[in-house]
């Protein structure tokens, strides 16, 4: 279908923990410079797909193709090293420690030798703010800022500014924007379509259709394990993601649950009032 | 004001405040001599024995775990001395290597049990204490037939470990405490691995995530306070030529709040080497330094009630602080 080859592909994936079976015939696969979509309720089977991405479950059936090679992760290390990285909703920051030392945590610059080896505060600090400030935060002026004053979309683009210095070539996003008021939704996005500029395949985990529609280039709806539907951008309308994601639930309550998801993004808000 | 709201922040300001704090109380209110005060050794002595211990506890306490253990560490690392130079009379460099070693073992035995159940180490290290009492206690009435054993101890040991400096009653153990305080500034502030150290204590599964060898440091951690611990108890039973077995709990709290005091956090993740030895030197001051004011020294727990419930507020209000954001008003 294209002539590149996706960074990521996974070939009818299975995953079962004993006797339950959490993902059955997942096939999926991200180029360089395209964000992926995934979309699904809770309990979908979201985290451990996320999670044999990133190498923490091994697939019990099926295939990880990284580059068209086929691999097998002996560890979220190792999934790493290949330039697999993956963002959690709050973690990878530490909200009392300083920007700089956030930046470079397990990979810290130093300067001297043998045993006196000094953590290069000013190096790190000027390169953790030039790069944030390269992701379009603009806000973030001084690397001995503690994290914990910076604003959760603030700090869920320092984690992914931070993913990309270090070489990620997939960025996986877990619910970036799950916890965040719009305007801190919208910079997170941004640096999501920063990310995809630089030309990262991007996995962007989500249950908020609105933010998906905003920065994906193709979705993929799971339910129940199982990938339901699979489109490009423009493909399908936001109802009728909803509709999927819902998954055979009736009208009545998918209207009720729009609503929900509306009521967070003030300005987007369909126009329904009647729930029932 | 842009300077005193930078200095507000740094976790060491509480301990410092304490400090002054306590003087201005014990000058004002005891009439203390703060010549005399800062001559005396009493006070230097108590510090630097539990400096010595503090200073790996607090790097634990970042890391978000505890040690209590250590409670049982002191008197077992100065039995194992007496029991190996004076009961059985071996070489004092047996002695010293086997009381680090009780260290090192109890110190692995935490640290093990630590990552490889989710028993939180209050827990853990409270069996671990009561278990060393029983064994340092029940062990030397076996061996040795009683709760005391004297030693004579060789020259050079007595001068690296356990004699007088300055040609009075200070001891050696505070330069000990000096150098181990340097070091472990150097560790914790400078070095990455104060960084890895800070990280666990804050999100331990980010720093995993990170590549940071959580498990290894946690252990290693987990080692240094218990052989800490066993060294001061040693340096001790080369000191005073003897061994008492001892339920060492009052070293514990002592250890802890001075900690504390220095302004490391109970949840982890925030604190400094600095605060925590200016808040052993208060501890010890307010313990020790009772006895050159007028007030009666069984007061003096009372103050480091007060004390400790001021320093978790102000450690609290402290945390808070540096949260916020610091450049708001900040242009270009």
């Amino acid at each position: 279908m294209s002539a590149t080859t996706p960074v990521i592909e996974l070939r009818n994936v299975d995953k079962s923990f004993g006797p339950i079976d959490v993902l059955h015939e997942i096939s999926l696969k991200v180029r360089a410079g395209e964000v992926l979509c995934l979309l699904g309720d809770n309990g979908a089977g979201k985290s451990t797909l996320i999670k044999t991405l990133a190498g923490v479950h091994a697939p019990t059936r099926g295939e990880i193709l990284v580059d068209g090679e086929p691999v097998t992760f002996s560890g979220p290390k190792d999934a790493q090293n290949r330039g697999i990285a993956t963002v959690h909703q709050f973690g990878g920051t530490y909200p009392l420690m300083s920007v700089g030392r956030n930046f470079f945590m397990g990979e810290e610059p130093t300067i001297g030798f043998g045993p006196f080896k000094i953590f290069d505060r000013k190096t790190a600090n000027k390169i953790a703010v030039e790069e944030v400030q390269k992701m379009g935060i603009t806000r973030i002026t001084d690397g001995d800022r503690l994290v914990g004053g910076l604003s959760g979309g603030e700090r869920q683009s320092l984690a992914i500014a931070r993913a990309v210095y270090f070489g990620a070539r997939v960025l996986i996003l877990d619910e970036p924007t799950a916890a965040l008021g719009v305007k801190q939704a919208a910079h997170v996005l941004r640096i999501v379509n920063e990310a995809k500029r630089r030309g990262l395949a991007v996995i962007f985990i989500t249950h908020q259709v609105m933010h998906a529609m905003t920065v994906g280039d193709h979705f993929a709806v799971l339910i129940r394990g199982a990938i339901a539907a699979d489109f490009r951008k423009g493909e399908k309308t936001r109802e009728e993601i909803t509709d999927l994601m819902a998954g055979g639930e009736t009208m009545a309550d998918l209207e009720a649950s729009i609503e929900g998801y509306m009521e967070t993004h003030d300005g987007h808000a369909p126009q329904m009032n009647t729930a029932g | 004001m842009d300077m005193i709201s930078s200095l507000l922040r740094r976790p060491a300001t509480p301990s410092i405040l304490s400090l002054i704090g306590v003087l201005v109380f014990y000058v004002i209110f005891g009439g203390v001599d703060l010549d005399r005060l800062s001559g005396a050794a009493s006070w230097v002595n108590y510090a630097a024995r539990i400096g010595i211990v503090a200073l790996p506890v607090a790097l634990l306490m970042i890391s978000g775990e505890i040690d209590i253990s250590i409670g049982a560490m002191i008197p077992a690392g100065a039995m194992t001395t007496a029991i190996i130079a004076g009961h059985y009379g071996l070489p004092m460099g047996v002695a010293i290597l086997g009381a680090l070693a009780i260290g090192v073992v109890v110190g692995l035995f935490n640290g093990i049990l630590a990552t490889r159940t989710s028993v939180p180490t209050l827990i853990i290290t409270l069996g671990t204490l009561v278990a060393m009492q029983g064994i340092v206690l029940a062990g030397s009435k076996l061996l040795t037939g009683g709760a005391s054993v004297p030693l004579t101890s060789p020259a050079w040991a007595k001068t690296i470990f356990g004699d007088f400096i300055f040609g009075g009653s200070h001891q050696v153990v505070i330069l000990w405490w000096v150098v181990l305080t340097a070091v472990f500034w150097f560790l914790a502030h400078l070095s990455k691995y104060g960084n890895w150290i800070f990280a666990m204590g804050g999100d331990k599964v980010s720093a995993r995530n990170a590549g940071i060898p959580v498990d290894l440091i946690t252990i290693l951690l987990f080692v240094g306070t218990a052989t800490s611990a066993s060294f001061v108890g040693m340096c001790h039973a080369i000191l005073f030529n003897s061994a008492q077995v001892s339920g060492g709990m009052n070293d514990i709290f002592n250890i802890v709040v001075s900690v504390v005091v220095g302004g490391v956090l109970l949840t982890g993740g925030f604190g400094s080497i600095i605060g925590v030895f200016v808040g052993t030197i208060t501890f010890a001051i307010v313990i020790k330094g009772i006895d050159f004011t007028a007030i009666d020294r069984n007061w003096a727990n009372l103050i480091i009630g007060v004390m400790l419930l001021a320093a978790v507020a102000m450690n609290e209000t402290f945390r808070k602080k540096a949260m916020t954001a610091v450049t708001k008003k900040k242009k270009g």
